[in-house]
Formats: structure tokens, C-alpha cells, sequence
């Protein structure tokens, strides 16, 4: 029976629903076969890739009713053959730590707490801090009269933490703006 | 990486340098471990013996900053003993090149140096041509300024005994290396390099990774299976946020950002589209208009046009003399010149050097706003130790950043392969994507100069935008389409298609490109980075190349420089493991670089096809510090002389100065001892998601610092006592681990102690301690502005008593 490890596993899956590991002339004890079903019994199966080192080990996750039940090493991946570190392993404990910000954050000038807003409230008020400021410190000609369309007194930092998409947007975004000081961990 | 990671079980020699591979990049020790059940010698060069150094055959320990002199060294041995690859280097390199009379270098400065600003003009170091422009070369090298006699020459200076007193190595272990990586000059033999922020992270990072190249070209080991010179980037995406340049200095796709003095497109162009007057050289470059144009129309749309320049007055021009990276960036900040911006999955209040000065800065800022998954110390900088609230006027927008299980999109590993990861559920609380944010704004700020006007608005309003953040979408436009129906040789494309390969770009505003190298990425036959096919050729499965797994730029090549594993030929140097190979006038195994026949053939091409002349370049004039290598001492030195000219240290190196920025002197009695940063396996840069996942916070609880034994006993410090680090800049905080880890070295005659410490651990999470990056120098590599964590100058005493950890 020809069969990839990747493909063993799919069975299995799905095995446990109609099939038995049986079937597949294995016997495995009743005890494993019973943890391996509470775990993955009725979940979906996504394909992500781990947040750290550019290893980019690919990990599969859980997921029922919308809710992420585990995570672990996607066999599939030539890399890693489905292994992982520490910090892989820990892929499903970061999604669903208790420290995570949930909503948007506003700290006021001068004040000692963050407060509570919707996504309007801070998208709204970041716009018109961007414009002010780019309206203020636009610099259209340099000292020696060569146009240069810039602003200098606003930055951009990050991010490798950022997809390919998210990169690209955020390029384009700034240029249109006008920034000069953009950087990420590239240069860290 | 020139290579991916399987491509590391090739190796015969796998020399990790710069690097601690088995914490780190732990994935990518199977790999080496896989060369080194197959026969490999695998070689671990670094101040600190870890889990790497446990599984290589040997552990070298070297005073952190002394790479240059380690590797000179070895550049010597293989010339002077003619242990290089003689076809390769005649053929493939620059070795016979005869570089200008007006080139010299002396004492440790080469020609066009200016002490005033600190750099160089680099006028001199260039090739003479004939009359018909082409790079005149003497294969024999007997030519005195040949470039194999000046690389003899500039390195005759780095003998054993000069290099063993320098770096704190013995001769015998210096020898043992060297000869160990000089064995694999041989067609049939590889070694792999391996190197991450331990090479990056000095005044002089760049060079050390020119030496690498350098070595590698000697051994003929670019482009062949189990060789090059192998990155292991950092960060998750640090492959792809480079590609699309979230860098001041870039364009997406490795295109210079315009300085004040290309006005126009026709000047951006001219100053940046390398002619080569060799008819055997492809020189690559030749194509930027095609790249930067398609680039301007995927910004721009059908707002970029010819007459208009394809917007590129839009775009905003630099000066060529100002200093915009991030250590100069909070410099600015810290005088008061930013007043407000962006940060997004960065935590520059514990991983930017001097700290205090970091985090100082921030609180200049009218605003800022943060896009993160948790309050790291950067967040929370408003009411850091030390700071009164009240105080600080910013005003601090934190913007819940989902996390990469609940959004769709790509990332790009080390070896290029850029791979689709899927949304699995819906992010929890109200928490996005930083592309949703990104999107966002600029829909409100484009909507505010639609309605008010302002300064220029004509680059905003243009700003050809999205609806709503979608990554499938913004994928197909990193691709490239067509803006217009096109005929191209025999195919025909719509308006709206999808462009099937960079070779289609186009400069004539036909195309469009978020970034070319992707472009094939999501053709017209859909989206590759979510295969998952495992097949291959049997000659494929030889090296594990996995073709068909995922996509990986360029053009799905999985070996760059592959043109150099085969001989002119086009037979492979080593038919075990061919990476390509010219068989009945085509070429099978990996996708070469470019179709063009093996060079012997008179329609044939050199194989270092994005050098303008061709060849690997042993001599580098592209560096602004030097066409060679030279050793110079960390901007914190222990030592007072350097045995191999008067430059103590990068004579161009970047220093930012302000009052917080002090560099203690050379051999400052005072700060005895060398520092060098590092990461770990349970953490990530500077913590903020790591320490906060409560398993990986229990199996790493606490700022550490590794010392030997034998300076636990000069300070009288036990293991597992608290002690304070002080530097300069400032005091940090940290556990005792005495350890056999840490070697003293025996530098020019002395013994000298070197220390080691994370920087994972701050003050958000209560008693861990705070920023080791406290103690570090705002010194920079010229080249990239890489800061130099891993060596500056400190002492460290048990503490009396400790308020940054709990006991």
C-alpha cells in the first residue's frame, strides 16, 4: 500500500469517522487511538506557517465551530518533515494567549491609562495626524532647489512579521505619502 | 540563502559561522545533521560553545569582531598553497580582471579616501577596458595589478601567527578549519556557509560576509549543490518584507530609491541600468526600466502614463548624504525632528542599540501609532521606569494585530520558497491584519485630501487602492498583469491577464509588478505558493530539490548561480549531485540562470548573471567600505593596536552621536570585557510574543548572562547569583550562569573574558529583567546600517541587591 505519511494521516482522519485504523492493516492500542480522536475528531484541518524563523515550517491547525483546538508540525513540508522547536510547538499557546490586545487601544496625551475605541475612532484620528503632519513638514525642494516631494518628520518601522501582501501595500502607502524614513528588522 | 535548507544535507564541509544554527534555526540542523551522517565535517566558529558546537565535529571559540582576521587567513592558505579551483576561478570570477593603475591601498586605507566625511571615492577601483569597453583580463596572472595578485597581495599580511594572536584562536585550531573548508576545492566537493546576525552585527558585517564570498568563489562552491553562502535570515518574513523593501533605501525588487538629483525617470534610469560592452555577459540589470516602470503602474494605475513619467514625480527623493536607517531614524527622534509615524511588529524599546537613548526618543513623538499583538515595551513606552506619565505628550494609537493563523496570505522562507498560508478562523476580538490597517488608513487619509486638498496631494489621490485589504488580490498585483491586450512572440495576452514571468515585464506601461522577482509566482496557471506536490526528476531527488513544492523566486529557481556547477560545457562539476546539466541542447534539473547554451558555446553566456561583467567577484567594488576585506576592530575594542594597519576601526563606519552616545576607548581599563548579544530557542528578538505565551516563558524565566569560570572566580561571583553589567550607556541586571560554555582567549599576549546575554527579557513582564540592549553602541556597518550588537565593551560585579528580577 503506497501511501505518503501525509496520506496516512488524511486516512487516519478521516478513519476514525467511517473507516478504523484496521483497515489499514495496522492495530494500533485502543488507548492512542482514543487521544488521537479527541483531538482532531470533527475539525477542520488549515495549512499556516510558523510566525518565527525564516525556517517557515509549515503547521497544521485544528479548528471546529470556529474555535482553534491545536496545533502541530505539518508532515508535508520538506523542511521540517512535521518537526518543530519549542517556539513552533507553542504556535497554538500564542494565537490563543490571555495577554493578546483584542481591541483597539487610545492613551491621550498626558495620561497614565489606555483606553477602550472602536476601529472609527482611532482609523479617523491616525488620518488626520498623518495630514497634519504631512501638511505642515512637506518638503516639495531641497536646499539646492531639486524637487523631492518628501516628508521627513514622519517614520515607519516594521515589519518581518508582515506577509508578502501586507508588505506590499504598505510600500505603496508610503511612498504615496511621501515618507523617506522607512525601515524593519531587515536592519536589526 | 544562495541555496534552501535541504540543499545543506549536500554539503561535504558545512562551516557555521556567525551563526548558532541548532537554537535558532533549529529546523535547519536536520539538514545538517543529515550532511554530517553522510560524511560531512560540520564546523561550529563562534565566541560561545551551544547546542551547535555539541553536534559539530568541532568547536572553534573567537573573539567576537575578529571574522575578518579568521577568514583572511584562510584566504591565504588557499592561495598560497594553491588549494583553489583553478577552472572555476579562471572562468567564473573576476580573478584575471586588471584593475586600475590608480587603485592602491595602504596602511589600511585604500584609495580615494576622505577623512573629513568619512568616505570613499570610489573612482579608482574600477577595471580597464580596451578600446571596445571590454573588462581587459590576464588569465595567466602575471599581470601585477591583476586582480589574483592584488587578492594575494592584500592577504599576504594575514598569517597564522598574526591571526591566532588577534582573534584568541590557537594555530592548531586555526589550521584545522582552515584546512578542513580549503579540502573542498575540488569539482566533486562542497562546503555550505552558514551565517545569521553573528556576521551581520558588526561595524564591519558586510565584509565579513564578502569574505564568505570571496572563499566560496576560490572553492568554486557557488552554484553547486551543497555550497554558497547561506543567510539564515532572522525574522519570519525577513526574506520577503526585504524583497518588498520596507527600506529606506529600496524600491521593491532590489531597485535604488531616487536621491534629489534624479529628477526624472530618464535620469533614474540612466544612473541605475548597467551597460556591458561583453557580449557573452547577460547582464540582468539591463532590465530595471522594465521592473521599476511596471512597478510605478501597479502603484499608480491608469494615472501613470508615459507622458507623465508613470508617476515617478510622485515618488519621494532622498538625499544621497543624509542618514535615514532606523539607528539614525530614533537619533532624530531623540533631537526632535520625526514627530510622529508608524510601528508594526517591532519592539525597537528592547532590540535598537542604547536602550535608554530608544526609548528616551519615543517619548518626543507628537504621536504614534502601533500595530502589535501584545503591549511590548515599545507600547507601554509612556510609562516606563523612570518616566512620570504626566509628562509625556504623545498621543499612542495601539492597534490589535491578529495573528498569522487567522489571515491568508505569503511568506517567504530563507531558501526563497514563498509559500500560501490560510486563514483558520476568525481573528479573536476585533483584532486585524496589518495590511487591513494599513489599507485603512490610507482610505481615510486619501479621503481627507479628496475633501480638504493639502500639501501635493497629487500622489495620495493616485494612489491606485483597494476597496478593502484582500491578500489575493494584492498577490496577483505583486505578480503583474497586463494593462492592455499585448502580443508577445507567438502568445497573445489580455487586459487583466496575469503575466506569466518578469521576461514579459514591459517598461512601456503595459505591465504592472508589485516587485518582479515574484512575478510567476501567480501566472496564468493560478497560484503556486500553495502547491504542495512532492515530485520530482530522479536528479532532482538526488539534491531535494522539490520543484514542485510551493514556488520560489526567481522564476522558481531553487539554486541561484546554478550555471556555475557545470563547466563551460555545461557538465556538471559534480554528476552525483548535477543541480543542472546541458543534455541534447537543453538544460534539465533546476530552472538554470537563463536559457542560453553553456559558455563554451559561441551563443553561450558567463554564469554570474546579476554582475554586470558575469563573474563572481572576488574583487567587490560595490561596497563602500572597500573592494576587499580588512580587518578592523569593533568601535569597543579591548585590544590597543591592530596588527595589520594604524585603522583601528572601519575607517566608515556610521556613529551616531548624541549626549547619550558614548563610546568607551580602546583598551578602556574600565570595561575589561567583551560583550556579544544573542538570541535563544524559547524566545523572539526582543520577547514581546514570546513572553507572553506562558509555555515558552516558564522554559526561559529570566535574563541570564554566561560567564566562564575562571572570571566567576576573579569577581568572586557564584552561579546563580545576581549580577549588575555595566557599560557606558548604562547598568543591566542579570542572573549569574557559570559556565564551561565561555572560554577566556589569549589576545595579543593578555587574557581576555568575554560575556554572553539575550535580550528577549523587559520590563513588561514582571521580574524578568530589562533591555540588555541597554549596554549597546549606536555604531553601525557603513554598508547596511546594521547596528553592531555582538561586540562592545562592559564589567559586571555580583549585585548588592536587584529591582529588575525577582529572586
Amino acid at each position: 500500500m503506497g501511501i505518503s505519511r501525509r496520506g496516512f494521516m488524511k486516512l487516519t482522519g478521516a478513519g476514525l469517522a467511517c473507516l478504523g485504523l484496521r483497515d489499514l492493516g495496522l492495530d494500533p492500542r485502543p488507548a492512542a487511538a482514543y487521544a488521537t480522536k479527541l483531538r482532531i475528531e470533527g475539525a477542520k484541518e488549515y495549512q499556516s506557517t510558523c510566525p518565527f524563523c525564516s525556517c517557515g515550517c509549515s503547521i497544521l491547525m485544528f479548528v471546529k465551530d470556529g474555535k482553534f483546538l491545536s496545533s502541530e508540525g505539518d508532515p508535508d513540508y520538506p523542511v521540517s518533515e512535521g518537526a518543530l522547536c519549542p517556539k513552533g510547538a507553542a504556535f497554538h499557546s500564542m494565537h490563543v494567549s490571555h495577554h493578546r490586545i483584542l481591541k483597539p487601544q487610545y492613551r491621550a496625551p498626558g495620561s497614565d491609562k489606555w483606553v477602550e475605541k472602536d476601529w472609527d475612532f482611532v482609523l479617523d484620528r491616525i488620518a488626520r495626524r498623518v495630514k497634519e503632519t504631512r501638511d505642515r513638514d512637506f518638503i516639495e525642494k531641497n536646499e539646492k532647489g531639486q524637487t523631492v516631494n518628501r516628508v521627513e518628520s514622519i517614520f515607519h518601522l516594521g515589519t518581518s512579521q508582515m506577509d508578502n501582501e501586507e508588505c506590499a501595500v504598505a510600500h505603496q502607502m508610503l511612498r504615496g505619502l511621501g515618507v523617506v524614513h522607512i525601515d524593519h528588522q531587515a536592519r536589526v | 540563502m544562495t541555496q534552501h535548507w535541504i540543499d545543506i544535507k549536500n554539503a561535504d564541509v558545512v562551516l557555521i559561522m556567525g551563526s548558532n544554527a541548532a537554537e535558532h534555526h533549529p529546523i535547519s540542523f536536520k539538514w545538517v545533521l543529515k550532511a554530517k551522517d553522510a560524511g560531512a565535517t560540520v564546523i561550529h566558529v563562534d565566541p560561545k560553545f551551544s547546542r551547535t558546537s555539541a553536534r559539530s565535529d568541532f568547536h572553534v571559540p573567537l573573539r567576537s569582531g575578529t571574522d575578518i582576521a579568521f577568514l583572511g587567513g584562510m584566504m591565504k592558505y588557499i592561495l598560497e598553497k594553491e588549494l583553489y579551483f583553478k577552472d572555476y576561478v579562471r572562468d567564473y570570477t573576476n580573478a584575471s580582471f586588471i584593475v586600475s593603475e590608480g587603485f592602491s591601498f595602504k596602511d589600511g586605507l585604500f584609495s580615494g579616501y576622505d577623512p573629513a566625511t568619512r568616505t570613499y571615492d570610489r573612482k579608482t577601483w574600477v577595471f580597464d577596458k580596451d578600446e571596445n569597453g571590454v573588462v581587459l583580463k590576464d588569465k595567466t596572472y602575471q599581470h601585477p595589478r591583476c586582480v589574483f595578485q592584488l587578492l594575494k597581495k592584500h592577504y599576504d599580511r594575514y598569517d597564522v601567527g598574526t591571526v591566532s594572536a588577534i582573534t584568541g584562536v590557537s594555530k592548531e585550531n586555526l589550521l584545522k578549519v582552515w584546512d578542513a573548508v580549503a579540502a573542498t576545492g575540488k569539482p566533486d566537493k562542497a562546503a555550505t556557509m552558514m551565517y545569521a546576525l553573528g556576521w551581520t552585527q558588526h561595524s564591519v558585517g558586510v565584509q565579513n560576509i564578502r569574505c564568505a564570498g570571496i572563499i566560496q568563489l576560490l572553492l568554486g562552491n557557488v552554484g553547486v549543490a551543497g555550497g554558497g553562502i547561506n543567510a539564515l535570515r532572522g525574522e519570519p518574513n525577513v526574506q520577503g518584507s526585504t524583497d518588498h523593501a520596507l527600506l529606506y533605501d529600496s524600491l521593491p525588487g532590489y531597485n535604488p530609491v531616487p536621491v534629489a538629483a534624479w529628477a526624472t525617470l530618464a535620469d533614474y534610469l540612466k544612473a541605475n541600468t548597467p551597460a556591458s560592452k561583453d557580449t557573452k555577459s547577460v547582464n540582468w540589470w539591463q532590465n530595471r526600466p522594465k521592473y521599476v516602470v511596471s512597478l510605478l503602474k501597479s502603484w499608480y494605475g491608469d494615472a501613470a502614463t508615459a507622458e507623465n513619467e508613470f508617476g515617478y514625480g510622485w515618488v519621494p527623493k532622498i538625499e544621497p548624504n543624509v542618514e535615514y536607517a532606523s539607528l539614525f531614524m530614533f537619533d532624530k527622534m531623540y533631537k526632535g525632528k520625526i514627530k510622529g509615524g508608524f510601528i508594526y511588529g517591532h519592539n525597537p524599546a528592547m532590540s535598537m542599540p542604547n536602550s535608554h537613548k530608544i526609548r528616551k526618543a519615543l517619548t518626543n513623538l507628537d504621536w504614534l501609532v502601533i500595530g502589535e499583538a501584545h503591549e511590548t515595551e515599545t507600547c507601554a513606552f509612556w510609562r516606563q521606569p523612570g518616566f512620570d506619565p504626566k509628562n509625556v505628550k504623545t498621543e499612542v494609537f495601539m492597534l490589535p494585530s491578529c495573528q498569522r493563523g487567522e489571515k491568508d496570505g505569503t511568506t517567504s522562507n530563507s531558501g526563497r520558497w514563498h509559500m500560501w498560508h490560510y486563514k483558520g478562523y476568525e481573528p479573536m476580538g476585533v483584532s486585524k491584519p496589518m495590511g487591513w490597517m494599513v489599507v485603512e488608513i490610507t482610505k481615510r487619509v486619501k479621503a481627507l485630501y479628496e475633501k480638504e486638498g493639502g500639501a501635493f496631494p497629487a500622489p495620495i489621490q493616485n494612489l491606485d487602492w483597494y476597496k478593502e485589504y484582500d491578500a489575493d488580490l494584492v498577490a496577483r498585483k505583486i505578480n503583474g498583469q497586463f494593462t492592455r491586450d499585448v502580443t508577445i512572440g507567438d502568445k497573445q495576452y489580455k487586459k487583466g491577464d496575469q503575466v506569466p514571468a518578469f521576461p514579459m515585464l514591459a517598461a512601456d506601461g503595459s505591465t504592472t509588478s508589485m516587485c518582479w522577482v515574484y512575478a510567476g509566482s501567480y501566472g496564468p496557471g493560478g497560484n503556486l505558493t500553495k502547491r504542495r506536490d512532492h515530485a520530482q526528476t530522479p536528479m532532482q531527488a538526488k539534491i531535494g530539490l522539490y520543484p514542485n513544492y510551493s514556488w520560489a523566486w526567481p522564476v522558481n529557481r531553487r539554486i541561484i548561480y546554478n550555471r556555475a556547477s557545470v563547466d563551460v560545457n555545461g557538465k556538471p562539476f559534480n554528476p552525483a549531485k548535477a543541480v543542472i546539466a546541458w543534455e541534447d541542447g537543453k538544460w534539465v534539473g533546476d530552472v538554470p540562470d537563463g536559457p542560453a547554451a553553456p559558455m563554451a558555446d559561441p551563443k553561450g553566456v558567463y554564469p554570474f548573471i546579476m554582475q554586470t561583467e558575469g563573474h563572481g567577484q572576488l574583487f567587490g567594488p560595490g561596497r563602500v567600505d572597500g573592494p576587499f576585506p580588512e580587518h578592523y576592530e569593533p568601535a569597543e575594542t579591548p585590544v590597543t593596536v591592530n596588527p595589520f594597519s594604524a585603522q583601528m576601526s572601519n575607517p566608515c563606519m556610521k556613529v551616531a552621536e548624541s549626549d547619550m552616545d558614548a563610546l568607551a576607548k580602546p583598551g578602556d581599563p574600565r570595561f575589561p570585557i567583551v560583550l556579544t548579544t544573542y538570541s535563544m530557542t524559547e524566545h523572539w528578538c526582543g520577547g514581546g510574543d514570546t513572553r507572553n505565551t506562558p509555555p515558552l516563558l516558564e522554559a526561559e524565566p529570566q535574563l541570564y548572562i554566561e560567564i566562564s569560570q575562571e572570571l566567576a572566580k576573579e569577581k568572586g561571583i557564584k552561579n546563580g547569583d545576581p549580577v549588575v553589567i555595566e557599560s557606558l550607556r548604562g547598568k543591566v541586571e542579570a542572573i549569574a550562569m557559570v559556565t564551561v560554555r565561555m572560554t577566556p582567549l589569549q589576545v595579543a599576549g593578555k587574557t581576555l573574558h568575554l560575556v554572553g546575554m539575550p535580550f528577549c527579557f523587559g520590563w513588561t513582564t514582571p521580574g524578568v529583567g530589562d533591555a540588555t540592549n541597554r549596554l549597546t553602541v549606536s555604531v553601525a556597518d557603513p554598508n547596511t546600517r546594521i547596528p553592531e550588537y555582538k561586540a562592545c565593551l562592559v564589567n559586571l560585579r555580583k549585585a548588592d541587591k536587584v529591582t529588575e528580577l525577582y529572586r
